[in-house]
């Protein structure tokens, strides 16, 4: 047998520091509570309700990310026009913004001292402490996720295609219905999940906006404040449990259409 | 009939610029040129994908300078294929048929009357990234004439294939062409496609066009020293002229007549340069003895550098005729022409 380099081993051994830094916590955290224990959480009202905001809010999100997103995302892929690398910046200004910091921005607008506030009030839309804050500021997090994944599976597809579609007398709108999105959906929905895992984990800004009602985050922060490590973590197994098996299953649908188209 | 007048494209750092062609209904016509000439800008402005910054494309006396591409009855076919990888092959071929009003029998015609054509009714089912380039490039060609399209274009549809499938596809090409009243309009960098499909043909480069006209009178009458060079007309050297005599350097060639409107070079294609052991006199007014400097193999033939005082001819030879003659490096030879295979311009 051929004898490894060192540099060989170095990197087996960086790569296992790694998976045992990422694993032990989790592995930790995941089988510390007792099954009575996680029980006994799941039947508690507060935590049922919080995380099923934190999952509808963060589906939300990644609805709203899909219908503004999308056009955006075609725009981005397929044309060149001046201020593009601008656009392209903007959207991912929320990703390297610090997480309270997008929270204090998004209440400033709110309030009744700017003209954006203002006109929400009028129209009854309240941000501060409200589920609509809440979506608010998880489509804020979420979006530049979404537009990015979405981007990159337009630009994976060769704009020949969409010209022989025209050619062959296929309107605008006909070509994207028939060639650009049954080839581009399994990117949205990859699009979709990355924007919801966003959202779904945003604590920071959410906790500034909305303290109340509670999202999942939120309520473990609470229970870690209050009682402790020991209730906060059955509470962590739920959340983590529940947003696996929801990913898990949108994966799985889609490799199985994969298969079948 | 296809009239492009005076036709401008600005393209970022390329352009195309006052490009004027008029193209026959049902007339086979290509399009040459190196790559970068602009023959795909020229394909892509025809079907209405590229905008044009001015001038004016007409079909059939229709203006068609601004009007959307699914409005233009152009349908074209790329190089690379381009089929829809989620549909089948059926899907593939039919899918125009949905955005024009084709009663079903006729549909039903034009459909088995390629499928049968092209030879595609084993595949119908079949999606096409498993199939051979030949195969989808069939399928292309189907789905492009299903819809009865004014004009086809083909933007080198059979350089991406094996030798043996372009040949088929050519035969195919030819037999469709036969059969449809569409103009087609092809770009090539194959000069034997060139000539075995079309009638006429026009040369680009650097966004404008060199020379348009009958094939025959492209490959043996360039009108520039452009045109002849890339038509492998290797012997093109700059001439004076006088009576019927041409002067390289200090070596005198027959003409045979008086060039009209006072040219600056002469041609002649490497094949009209004939080799041989002993001085010819028949019909070749052009003898001259030189001498080997060198022997290049091109597979099929051999092209023979012949110095001639300091002339350097090239001539096209078959490998038996190298061998009969005895062609050797630094050995002296006569290299003979015709007049009539001189070009000048």
């Amino acid at each position: 047998m051929i004898k490894k380099e060192p540099f060989f081993w170095i990197t087996v051994s960086c790569g296992l520091v790694i998976m045992a830094f990422i694993l032990i916590p989790l592995v930790q955290m995941l089988t510390a509570p007792s099954l009575s224990m996680l029980k006994e959480t799941i039947q508690d009202k507060d935590v049922v309700r919080s995380i099923w905001l934190s999952i509808y809010t963060a589906g939300l999100a990644a609805v709203i990310a899909f219908v503004f997103g999308t056009p955006l995302a075609y725009i981005l892929a397929r044309s060149n026009f001046r201020g593009k690398h601008l656009v392209e910046s903007i959207i991912d200004l929320p990703i390297v913004i610090p997480h309270p910091v997008v929270g204090i921005a998004i209440l400033s607008v709110a309030g009744r001292g700017h003209w954006l506030g203002q006109i929400f009030s009028e129209l009854g839309i309240r941000i501060m402490g409200s589920v609509t804050g809440i979506v608010v500021v998880l489509t804020f997090v979420g979006l530049p996720f979404y537009v990015n994944a979405v981007k990159s599976g337009f630009e994976n597809i060769p704009p020949r295609l969409e010209n022989v579609s025209r050619s062959l007398g296929a309107s605008m709108f006909s070509t994207f219905a028939r060639i650009t999105f049954p080839l581009a959906w399994r990117s949205m929905l990859i699009g979709i999940i990355m924007c919801s895992a966003r959202a779904i984990s945003e604590f920071g800004a959410v906790v500034i906006v909305a303290y109340h009602p509670m999202i999942a985050p939120v309520l473990l922060y609470e229970r870690f404040e209050s009682y402790g490590l020991k209730y906060s973590q059955p509470v962590a197994v739920w959340l983590v449990s529940i947003c696996l098996a929801l990913f898990l299953i949108l994966r799985i649908l889609t490799l199985r259409n994969a298969k079948n188209s | 009939m296809i009239s492009i007048d005076n036709i401008n494209i600005e393209l970022g750092e390329f352009s195309l610029r006052d490009i004027n062609l008029t193209i026959e209904k049902n007339e086979f016509f290509i399009l040459m040129g190196p790559t970068g000439a602009g023959k795909t800008v020229l394909l892509e402005a025809m079907a209405g994908l590229i905008p044009v910054n001015s001038g004016h494309i007409s079909i059939s006396d229709r203006d068609i300078t601004r009007l959307p591409p699914e409005k233009r009855g152009v349908t074209i076919v790329y190089q690379d294929y381009s089929l829809f990888p989620h549909l089948t092959v059926h899907d593939n071929i039919t899918y125009g048929l949905h955005f024009h009003k084709v009663p079903r029998g006729e549909a039903k015609k034009r459909f088995d009357r390629l499928v049968d054509d092209l030879n595609l009714s084993h595949l119908l089912q079949r999606l096409p990234t498993n199939l051979s380039g030949g195969e989808n490039q069939r399928i292309a060609l189907a789905r492009a004439l299903i819809v009865n399209p004014e004009v086809l274009l083909l933007d080198e549809p059979l350089s991406a294939l094996d030798p043996g499938f372009r040949e088929d596809l050519r035969k195919g090409l030819k037999r469709l062409h036969e059969n449809t009243d569409a103009t087609f309009l092809m770009v090539t960098h194959d000069f034997s496609e060139a000539l075995s499909l079309a009638d006429r043909a026009a040369v680009m480069d650097g966004g404008r066009i060199k020379q348009v006209g009958g094939m025959k009178e492209i490959f043996q009458k360039p009108e520039s020293t452009f045109v002849a060079d890339f038509v492998g007309m290797k012997n093109l050297f700059a001439a004076r002229f006088h009576d019927t005599k041409a002067v390289i350097d200090s070596l005198e060639i027959e003409l045979g007549r008086s060039p009209e409107n006072g040219p600056g070079y002469i041609a002649i294609r490497p094949e009209d340069a004939i080799l041989s052991r002993e001085k010819l006199t028949s019909s070749m007014r052009n003898s001259f003895k030189g001498r080997v400097t060198e022997i290049m193999d091109l597979g099929l033939f051999y092209e023979v550098g012949v110095a001639v005082e300091d002339v350097l001819f090239k001539s096209l030879i078959t490998k038996s005729a190298l061998f009969d003659l005895e062609v050797l490096e630094g050995s002296n030879i006569y290299l003979s022409f015709k007049s009539t295979a001189i070009h000048t311009f």
